[in-house]
């Protein structure tokens, strides 16, 4: 560090400022720009209670600002933008499945218990048997909303939250429907819908019918209507119980699963999301209708990865080496033609594929063309279906390692080969010793990156077999073709069933970490290779 | 100049957080992104998520509901697939919509997960078919508005089978294979996965429906296909399976049962309404009837109702119901609906009226002989092992009886592990 002020040759380019110029209104303007931004996302995040969004949208856009005004900083200023995608779209995320794994969200536990609580509420209170519904006017005054009806003999009956429903002298009637009443304002519908503040008092309005609670309330859905309501349930918050006022059982919030439980083990049908620990993984490990499955799953989907990868590449280099040949003639067209299954969409020729190989050989032409219309099951034979899965991963994926192979040959300098051939290396030789050697260099990266692809191949698996066969020794509904992947999916129950997205979650992070390993060991690996050079 | 550049890649930084942290960082023209932004400022708007096909009849009600109102409603077109799962994730969270269309076997998750409020229709629940109420209520209470319903029926060629179909299955066979056509016989098995929901007016007719119905109707959690009903079945499915007679084969999917029905290979398949264009468009006549039994009682199949539910955390709850039940449950609206998606009407007095078509009627009359799928939560669990265990039963690599003990196994696990 110099600190001689009249010679500095490595001034950074930072500190170089000559003051302001169009550079630095630009700066600005932009840099107002993302302020501005930001602080827009602060003000929706404070809106809708967002207190994380608020605080992390504000300590951005300070950091930014800190950042790109600061002459210092430079490395900063090339990779703030890259960290603020990595904070978002990857710690984030990771961050959010780990804090799932370790609850019990899923069907059943979808929310807070206060949503719970209302749903509840909701689905208990129910029109009384018989009841009529009658035309309501909705009133107003100053102690708040009420309802008035002409009641079965005619009289006008009104009444609020606190004075159940009385007969009230001097009330204008037109038909059914009241249109006066002393005392009180009457609302028209207009109003009504034009206002959200009173629409939520109009509904949470309870009427009693009489001094009895047992009577039930009048309460209105869309402002025009009443109708008499009892709710069964009552909730108690101080001592957070839910009380079934027909029966008389005492539900009591359990906070370790997440539900209301009565003494005899009864739970009400909503619960609410709780912390479980690491609950989720001991159930991936242990549970036995998913730790047998489980490990089978694991085994099939090393499998699956590794003779994809293997497979594909053999394939692949091999017919690269071949048009490599310049003997060969129409190279160009070939290779093109070559390339093609990799250009179709995979998860359009999984499906054609599985069609294809219908085992019946009037509708799948596998078995008709090339096994003499015998009936092969390939997609419902435990082993075939791998095979199946093989095959159709293979035809999909060596196109890719051609490519590769092809492009990474053809960058190999030649004067060694030629040097390997004078010194009387057969052809085997110099491709063992020499062409491979040097092919991995370039290739291992991506046999690595597609090892990773193929462990979560999900399209493949789901278009071509839905991970059938299924299998027979336990309840889960997986089959011998499930790779983790689909196994996550399946148990998400995204598709239909019962959902337990904290399971799904406690696997998708095992699945990282599997695949985070074996890349890890992988990626050391392939420096070996390059001490070839 | 550097910098600047940087000062770009900043901004589209900031904007892209933006836009993934829940605010829009500016009025949005796409309609999906802009009802993610709940907002409060918009007094009285109304939300609702709508598939493709209806948005038209939906969006004609809106008119005249903001016309007489001034209430905006805004629809938000979705794949019908997306929206159960997208109700369930964004309804706790603030940004689901006011209103939603949907089908009847979604009821139970949305119980559950406490997403759904009840809809009062105040009195006017007589005016729609009984399957259809009896299809969104539970537990007594009516979750929805219902609007249309289907089944599946028997599909006849009309120049390969003149007459109409007996009423059993064996006598139906005797007749298709009478016909001369290669199948008498074909049904959408999809594939190797099984299908239960095409065969299961053939399963009833066992009496051995999925759950264990009470007399109004409505289905308890107990699984009702054990029993002598549930083997009569699982035997009859082995019979007539691959290992049996043949009448039965799991490799038929879906496009492969519809292309010999359209290529007039089979005089009868059992399909639904939404299969039918394919047939008429191969120049197939068809006409529609009840399913014939394969046992000694009612080939009842499923039906399945669509509707609209509401949010339980409407912030328009008052004007959500009042649209539904004053816009949408009027006749206009309801038959706005079946022009814009043709399945038949909720709506008695509109589905009479539709009822002209022959097809419809047909139709409709499978769907009066049909009970409602059952929407209790427990349902979304049952397909899988239902569905395997009868294709493994069709293409006879399990014996009937075990196989059929064995999902039922299965099933207690899952219901109840």
């Amino acid at each position: 560090m110099s600190t001689d002020t009249t010679a500095a040759p490595r001034e950074s380019h930072a500190r170089a400022w000559e003051g302001f110029g169009w550079g630095f209104a630009a700066k600005l303007v932009l840099m107002a720009a993302v302020n501005a931004v930001g602080l827009y996302v602060a003000w929706s995040a404070w809106d809708v209670e967002q207190w994380g969004v608020l605080v992390v949208s504000l300590a951005l856009v300070a950091v930014a600002d800190v950042v790109y005004f600061s002459r210092r900083r430079l490395a900063g200023k090339y990779i703030f933008p890259g960290l603020v995608f990595l904070l978002v779209f990857q710690v984030f995320t990771m961050a959010y499945t780990v804090y799932v794994a370790t609850t019990n969200y899923g069907t059943g536990h979808n929310s807070t218990q206060d949503q719970a609580v209302d749903a509840l509420l909701i689905q208990n209170e129910r029109p009384v048997e018989g009841g009529a519904t009658y035309p309501l006017t909705i009133l107003i005054s100053d102690d708040g909303p009420g309802f008035a009806v002409v009641g079965e003999s005619g009289e006008v009956l009104a009444g609020t939250a606190e004075e159940p429903l009385a007969p009230v002298p001097g009330a204008a009637v037109d038909g059914e429907r009241v249109t006066a009443v002393p005392g009180y304002d009457v609302v028209d519908l207009p109003t009504l819908l034009a206002d959200t503040d009173l629409q939520q008092d109009v509904l949470e309005l309870r009427v009693p019918v009489s001094e009895d609670a047992d009577d039930g309330s009048f309460r209105t859905r869309e402002g025009s209507r009443a109708t008499v309501y009892a709710s069964s349930l009552a909730w108690d918050e101080d001592v957070q119980t839910m009380t079934d006022t027909t029966t008389g059982t005492v539900y009591r919030a359990d906070q370790d699963t997440g539900n209301f439980r009565a003494d005899d083990g009864s739970t009400l049908p909503v619960g609410w999301r709780v912390g479980v620990g690491l609950d989720n993984f001991t159930k991936a490990f242990t549970d036995t209708n998913y730790s047998g499955p489980f490990w089978k799953i694991t085994a099939w989907t090393f499998s699956f990865a590794f003779l994809t990868v293997a497979s594909s590449f053999l394939l692949g280099l091999a017919i690269a080496l071949l048009f490599n040949d310049t003997r060969i003639r129409g190279r160009a067209v070939m290779r093109t033609l070559f390339i093609l299954p990799y250009a179709f969409p995979a998860f359009l020729s999984a499906l054609l594929w599985r069609g294809m190989l219908n085992s019946n050989p009037d509708y799948g032409i596998i078995n008709s063309l090339f096994f003499f219309g015998q009936r092969i099951e390939w997609l419902t034979d435990p082993t075939l279906a791998k095979l199946a899965i093989l095959g159709v991963n293979l035809w999909l994926t060596f196109p890719y390692f051609f490519l590769v192979c092809t492009g990474a040959l053809q960058s190999l300098p030649t004067d060694i080969e030629e040097a390997a051939r004078i010194d009387g290396a057969g052809r085997w030789r110099q491709f063992r010793a020499i062409t491979l050697p040097l092919l991995l260099i370039s290739t291992t990266p991506l046999l690595i990156a597609s090892f990773a692809f193929n462990f979560n191949n999900f399209v493949i698996i789901y278009m071509l077999t839905g991970g059938g066969p299924r299998f027979t020794d336990t309840s889960a509904p997986l089959g011998h073709t499930d790779i983790l992947i689909t196994m996550i999916y399946q148990i998400s129950g995204v598709q239909g069933g019962s959902a337990d997205y904290g399971l799904a979650s406690a696997l998708s992070i095992i699945v990282f970490i599997v695949v985070g390993a074996v890349s890890a060991v992988a990626f050391r690996r392939t420096r070996k290779h390059e001490e070839v050079l | 100049m550097r910098k600047t550049t940087l000062s770009v890649a900043a901004v589209a930084a900031v904007a892209l957080l933006a836009a993934c942290s829940g605010g829009d960082p500016e009025p949005a023209e796409n309609a999906a992104t802009e009802e993610a932004a709940a907002a409060p400022e918009a007094a009285g708007e109304l939300v609702i998520w709508v598939d493709e096909n209806r948005q038209p009849a939906v969006a004609a009600a809106a008119e005249d509901f903001t016309a007489e109102t001034g209430v905006e409603v805004e629809l938000v077109v979705k794949n019908f697939e997306d929206i159960r799962a997208d109700f369930l994730a964004q309804v706790p969270t603030g940004e689901g919509p006011d209103l939603t269309v949907g089908a009847h076997d979604w009821l139970g998750s949305f119980i559950v997960n406490g997403v759904v409020d009840t809809v009062d229709l105040g009195g006017q629940e007589s005016a729609f078919e009984d399957v259809a109420i009896e299809a969104l209520t539970y537990d007594g209470q009516l979750y929805g508005l219902p609007y249309a319903l289907e089944s599946v029926g028997l599909v006849r060629n009309t120049e390969l089978a003149p007459d109409p179909v007996p009423a059993t299955f064996d006598e139906m066979i005797a007749e298709g294979e009478a016909s001369g056509a290669k199948l008498p016989f074909v049904i959408n098995t999809a594939g190797a996965d099984g299908d239960a929901y095409t065969y299961y007016a053939f399963q009833t007719s066992f009496g051995a429906p999925v759950f264990v119905q009470n007399e109004d109707g409505s289905y308890t959690n107990e699984v009702g296909m054990g029993g002598d009903g549930g083997y009569a079945y699982a035997e009859w499915l082995a019979e007539h399976g691959q290992a049996g007679d043949g009448l039965l084969s799991t490799d038929w999917t879906y496009d492969i049962a519809n292309q010999e029905f359209a290529d007039g290979n089979a005089p009868y398949t059992v399909a639904g309404p939404w299969a039918v264009p394919t047939y008429t468009e191969a120049g197939i006549e068809v006409a529609v009837d009840p399913i014939p039994a394969a046992g000694g009682e009612t080939a009842a199949p499923f039906v399945g109702v669509q509707g609209f539910y509401l949010s339980a955390r409407s912030d328009n709850a008052l004007v959500a119901t009042s649209f539904l039940t004053n816009y949408i449950s009027t006749p206009e609206a309801m038959q706005a609906l079946y022009d814009a998606d043709p399945r038949i009407p909720a709506l008695s007095e509109v589905a009479e009226a539709v009822a002209e078509d022959p097809v419809v009627a047909g139709f409709l009359a499978a769907a009066q002989n049909g009970a409602p799928m059952p929407s209790i939560p427990e349902m979304g669990d049952v397909w899988d092992h239902w569905n395997a265990a009868e294709a493994s039963i069709i293409s006879g690599d399990a014996e009937p009886e075990a196989a059929w003990d064995k999902m039922l196994a299965d099933l207690d696990a899952t219901l109840n592990g």
